[in-house]
């Protein structure tokens, strides 16, 4: 659903939001964001806060952060020319490698972000919330790094579709706590995570794996992965030779998404598009299409776009990937595409499939399946717009798929024949 | 009278009469939609004051007790206006009623038609667990508007700043959680609840309730001497959960 803003104030939000003056003093991105939490915890909220304000960007946080990027993450991430798959779409495609980051995803630059700002505030333990698990074994790894204990609540149903992720985080130290509670996914591991930073707000830290939640995460974990857009436009003006015309990023909770687009923002002429999880179909409950299909609400701490029924409960989702398979999205991706800034698609089950193969064929690389749509929408673009400069966020490896993948057998010799 | 005023006269006549309010906790329509109303008057007779729980699909602060009364609720169909269509429909229920929401039921209501339904059927005033004051204006306005109360809640985490800002803004009775958790632990009442009980107290204009933990008379007992009621949740529904029977489980509380 797009909400309607009048268009002067679309505008002003759209000149704030570039100005980068969002969220404003009460968490909001013009309606959207806000803390919605239980009492219990907003003494929690506002310590988190102060702690933001104070360390986030000062010259000791910010060097600690930038050097365990440079050399424990292993940034900057290749921006990689794809000449197959360009020679295959009629466009030019470059591709920004988040799944060559340590732990095979882009989870892992917020996950070390939040767990020094953890350690700096004091925190004994952290909580985290997984769905594919990318974002709990990066969790487990920075945990691991920084010295605190970790664990990870994850949906039992992700658990089975995600297990050598389970293995990687339990290897890595951390705690992974099975959630057996509502949907058991992605939406009912959030819901634990909240209710065990209840018991303890003190002491516990809850590093959040998307930009999604109450105020300050969507801005803090954009501010974390906005890393991944700066070094994509820089990377673009050396080896391409100019910005793309068109970015795509997948969105689940939206944080691989806004940390290439925030950037870009500002370069107008870039069409940004997010992809989410078309599922088998249309209907409620047959996707995690929440910008498309969903409509204004508070879920798990703000206020944005949700599936949901006519009664405000939340929907249950479907999608073949673990990772976007949530009945929300940050509020930040409720107010540009309120805005009009970037345009949300999705892209189904079997397109994503299909996407995935054909990279593998191509490039070489094994995407992960919540990456894979967003191959499988940039292709339907460049066949509508061709010879165009088309930058895709590869947000992660498709290695931790392999239990989902063995169901649908490969195209053996593709190659060969193609 | 304001609705949200027959809250306070409910508690302090409790008070008057030597007994600490009793506030019992249900969701509404569990276990069955069927039975939904006479339960409710069972419940009603034996308490003060009467919580209502409406059923949400992401229960984040209520332990398994709670989440699955909620869920079975949803299952059986029930909804924010099939409740109010059943409290229209039925004649009074004996006691003033409190509703127990998350906020996105209400927001998809609508704050406005929300406020005026609630005052038709009884409801005095609601309590939001995912809203916190700040973010409270607009349906505050709105429930203002027909006499129909918010009441805030406290924890022992508040700050006492925080604390007299919430005590108030409450409307109806404060809500004083009596733990660091959410509601269904089974850890018992914590050792200085007396002291941070008799500090809300002092600072609230408004009865206090106490509320979280509280499962059987003399936790009734040791909260009645430091605040003007008790709340009883996920006891009571676990009474109903396993078929017993509410009203004896609720005079064996006063
Ligand atoms: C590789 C990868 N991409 C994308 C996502 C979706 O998350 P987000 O929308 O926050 O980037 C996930 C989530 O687990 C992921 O593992």
């Amino acid at each position: 659903m797009k909400s309607e803003l009048d268009a002067g104030k679309a505008t002003a939000l759209l000149d704030a939001s570039i100005a980068g003056t969002l969220p404003d003093d009460r968490g909001r991105f013009g309606p959207f964001g806000g803390r919605y939490v239980p009492e219990t915890l907003v003494p929690a909220f506002v310590r988190l806060e102060q702690g933001i304000a104070e360390h986030l960007h000062s010259d000791a946080f910010q060097e600690e952060f930038r050097s365990e990027l440079r050399t424990w993450v292993g940034r900057p991430t290749a921006l990689t020319f794809a000449p197959r798959l360009s020679e295959r779409w009629g466009a030019e495609v470059w591709l920004k490698r988040e799944d060559l980051a340590h732990t095979g995803a882009h989870k892992i630059n917020n996950a070390i972000g939040q767990a020094i700002l953890a350690k700096k505030l004091g925190a004994k333990r952290i909580i985290a919330e997984t769905g594919a698990g990318q974002h709990g074994v990066a969790s487990a790894a920075a945990c691991a790094r920084v010295g605190l204990p970790c664990r990870v609540y994850m949906g039992a149903v992700d658990i089975e579709r995600q297990a050598p992720n389970v293995d990687r985080m339990l290897r890595l130290g951390a705690e992974v706590f099975p959630v057996e509670s509502g949907d058991k996914t992605l939406r009912a591991a959030i819901d634990e995570a909240l209710r065990e930073w209840v018991t303890d707000p003190a002491g516990t830290y809850y590093l959040i794996g998307s930009a999604v939640g109450a105020h300050p995460y969507p801005y803090l974990v954009r501010e974390l992965q906005s890393v991944i857009g700066q070094e994509a436009r820089q990377q673009m003006l050396d080896l391409a030779g100019g910005l793309p015309d068109v970015a795509f990023a997948c969105v689940g909770g939206g944080s691989n998404a806004i940390g290439l687009f925030y950037p870009l923002l500002g370069d107008r002429d870039i069409e940004l598009i997010g992809v989410e999880a078309g599922g088998t179909g249309d209907g409620l409950g047959q996707n995690a299409a929440t910008l498309a299909t969903g409509t204004p609400g508070v879920l798990q701490g703000s206020y944005s776009i949700i599936l949901q029924d006519k009664n405000g409960n939340v929907q249950e989702t479907h999608s073949i990937s673990a990772g976007l398979d949530y009945s929300g999205v940050g509020p930040e991706h409720a107010m540009l595409q309120a805005v009009g800034r970037v345009t949300y698609v999705s892209a189904s089950d079997d397109e994503a499939l299909d996407a995935l193969e054909e990279l593998c064929e191509t490039e070489g690389i094994l995407t992960a399946l919540e990456t894979a749509h967003a191959y499988a929408s940039a292709r339907r673009w460049a066949k509508e717009n061709p010879g165009k400069r088309i930058l895709i966020g590869n947000s992660g490896r498709g290695d931790k798929d392999m239990p989902t993948l063995t169901q649908y057998p490969a195209r053996t010799n593709a190659n060969a024949s193609a | 009278m304001h609705p949200h005023e027959k809250i306070g006269a409910a508690i302090a006549a409790a008070n008057d009469a030597g007994r600490t309010g009793l506030v019992p906790f249900i969701t509404a329509g569990y276990p069955d939609p069927d039975t939904f109303i006479d339960t409710l008057r069972i419940v009603a007779a034996a308490g003060d004051v009467v919580e209502l729980g409406v059923p949400f699909s992401d229960p984040m602060a209520d332990g398994m007790t709670i989440q699955r009364s909620s869920f079975t609720a949803i299952e059986n169909g029930v909804t924010l206006a099939w409740i109010f269509d059943q409290l229209a429909a039925a004649e009074d229920i004996g006691a003033p009623l409190v509703m127990m929401s998350y906020l996105n039921p209400l927001m998809a209501f609508g704050y406005d038609a929300l406020a005026v339904r609630a005052r038709e059927t009884g409801i005095c005033a609601f309590i939001v667990p995912d809203l916190p004051y700040e973010e409270s204006a607009d349906i505050r306005a709105a429930l203002d508007n027909e006499g129909v109360g918010l009441i805030q809640l406290v924890t022992p985490a508040t700050p006492d700043e925080r604390l007299k800002l919430l005590a108030g803004a409450s409307r109806g009775f404060l809500y004083a959680v009596t733990i660091t958790g959410i509601t269904g632990g089974d850890a018992g009442l914590p050792n200085d609840l007396a002291g941070y009980l008799d500090k809300v107290s002092s600072l609230s204009p408004l009865p206090v309730c106490a509320g979280f933990g509280i499962r059987k008379a003399e936790d009734v007992i040791n909260v009645g001497k430091h605040a003007a009621g008790a709340i009883v949740g996920s006891a009571l529904v676990e009474v109903l959960e396993r078929g017993d029977d509410p009203e004896a489980f609720l005079r064996g509380l006063r």
